[in-house]
């Protein structure tokens, strides 16, 4: 026997479990809080260990040392490594009342990733049921990005950038959470297999809609501290075959600096930019972001 | 989320949120008309997905706090992650702080066993903790925090392993 009664459509009374009144207020807060970001730029690659979270600091550290405001939000929950490539301590994040003042790395960039948070060495780990974690833990991550977005006291800003971890789900999230996204920024190492997979990133980016401000290829050569000349590291010319692709500019090429991964190491991101060939080409790549984000204004 | 009185053609109410603390959930959902009521039970799966939402059924009573889903959420946070202001005493809050936190707790003692269990909460939640609390006491007019009012608070608003 089928029971005949009304659909949730046809309810036209509010839902008075107030759970759809809560999600708008999360949406709300998100804009709340960015309204002083005068541009968020996501940082992302469809593929792993191509130096994507390196070349995010050091984007923002150089975009802070050349005037700017710039904040760095790391989004890669599991895997973060923001803060320690900026410089950054954990310890003891302010919490006023509205928010949590986000940590300031040497060269002045306004930092919050969960690598602040963790203990040492240990994986990030919820409170939660026994099994079955596959269903929540996604909404879980998405719900931690929100709040970093939210309720971490950004301030007012020229740049935020954004540090997405391998893969692309992370950029839906944050393309859902954000009431503006200005533009993804897609890192790639030369090779043909990366090439395959950092395509596939920005097939996504365009099929949201989300401007693609451009193509970085790293490790672009060996910058030999020895010679002083830069060698071929990895085959293919990725980047710009992407960029002619996808109709984005190559924003810049760098090379695998042996001196700029030693200075990541230790977080000294402004002696990074200011000496050594990796971090001159950041530099210049900060400057074509700064200039693509004014044309795009 | 609505509930259908399919015998009244009415949309049910929601009544009251109860977490027994077991990792489930009850949301009570009243008929205008007939005045029946209904519970809606989840097991602990489906209430950490509403909670991983950084939603509660039927609202909050108090204010949100900063980075709350995380700070009650992650197990693996560092002990000095956070400095909260201002810091508590069983007398209240110092007295020469000019924080708005300070400000809104001052009216608001806590008792030396409460401060006692409070200290119990890790670290890596505990300003947190001790903020919900406040607003809780507030909110309800209570001037002073004793574990007895902790329970109430934990039970009314859901701080499970608060």
């Amino acid at each position: 026997m089928t029971i005949e009664h009304r659909t949730y459509a046809d309810l036209t009374t509010p839902d008075t479990s107030r759970m759809v009144e809560q999600v708008t207020t999360q949406h709300e807060r998100v804009a709340g809080r960015l309204v002083a970001v005068k541009a968020c730029v996501a940082v992302m690659s469809g593929k792993g260990g191509v130096g994507k979270s390196l070349t995010s600091a050091a984007l923002a550290a150089a975009a802070a040392m050349r005037g700017l405001d710039a904040g760095l939000l790391d989004a890669d929950l599991v895997g973060p490594t923001a803060a320690r490539m900026s410089g950054v301590e954990a310890s003891g994040l302010v919490v006023r009342e509205d928010g949590v003042r986000p940590a300031r790395s040497p060269a002045g960039v306004r930092v919050m990733s969960m690598e602040l948070l963790l203990e040492d060495g240990a994986p990030l780990a919820w409170k939660e049921p026994d099994s079955e974690s596959f269903v929540w833990r996604g909404a879980q991550e998405r719900s931690a990005l929100r709040e970093f977005l939210a309720d971490v006291e950004w301030g007012a800003l020229d740049l935020l950038v954004v540090d997405l971890p391998p893969g692309t789900q992370r950029l839906i999230d944050l393309h859902e959470l954000l009431p503006r996204l200005d533009g993804v920024v897609v890192i790639t190492i030369p090779s043909g297999a990366s090439e395959g997979a950092v395509a596939r990133s920005l097939r996504l980016a365009g099929d949201r809609e989300i401007p693609i401000l451009g193509v970085v290829e790293n490790m672009a050569g060996y910058a030999c501290p020895g010679c002083g000349e830069t060698q071929a590291l990895f085959p293919g010319d990725a980047g710009a075959r992407l960029a002619e692709a996808h109709g984005a500019p190559l924003l810049g090429r760098v090379p695998f600096d042996p001196e700029a991964a030693a200075l990541a190491e230790v977080g000294d991101l402004a002696t990074l930019v200011a000496r050594t060939r990796a971090g001159h080409a950041i530099g210049e790549l900060a400057a074509s972001l700064i200039e693509a984000l004014g044309r795009a204004a | 989320m609505k509930f259908l009185c399919v015998e009244c053609d009415q949309q049910m109410i929601f009544e009251q949120r109860q977490l027994p603390g077991d990792g489930t959930l009850a949301a009570a959902f009243r008929c205008p008309q007939c005045e029946r009521i209904v519970a809606m039970l989840t097991n602990p799966m489906e209430t950490q997905l509403v909670s991983s939402l950084g939603i509660k059924i039927g609202g909050s009573e108090v204010p949100g706090q900063p980075l709350e889903l995380v700070r009650s959420s992650v197990t693996s946070g560092r002990e000095d992650a956070f400095e909260d202001q201002p810091d508590i005493s069983p007398a209240g809050p110092r007295a020469e702080s000019t924080d708005e936190g300070a400000r809104r707790a001052a009216s608001v003692v806590w008792s030396l066993a409460a401060v006692e269990r409070l200290e119990g909460v890790p670290r890596f939640v505990r300003g947190m903790v001790k903020r919900i609390y406040t607003d809780y006491a507030k909110e309800h007019g209570i001037s002073e925090i004793t574990p007895a009012v902790m329970d109430r608070a934990r039970s009314d608003l859901g701080l499970e392993g608060m």
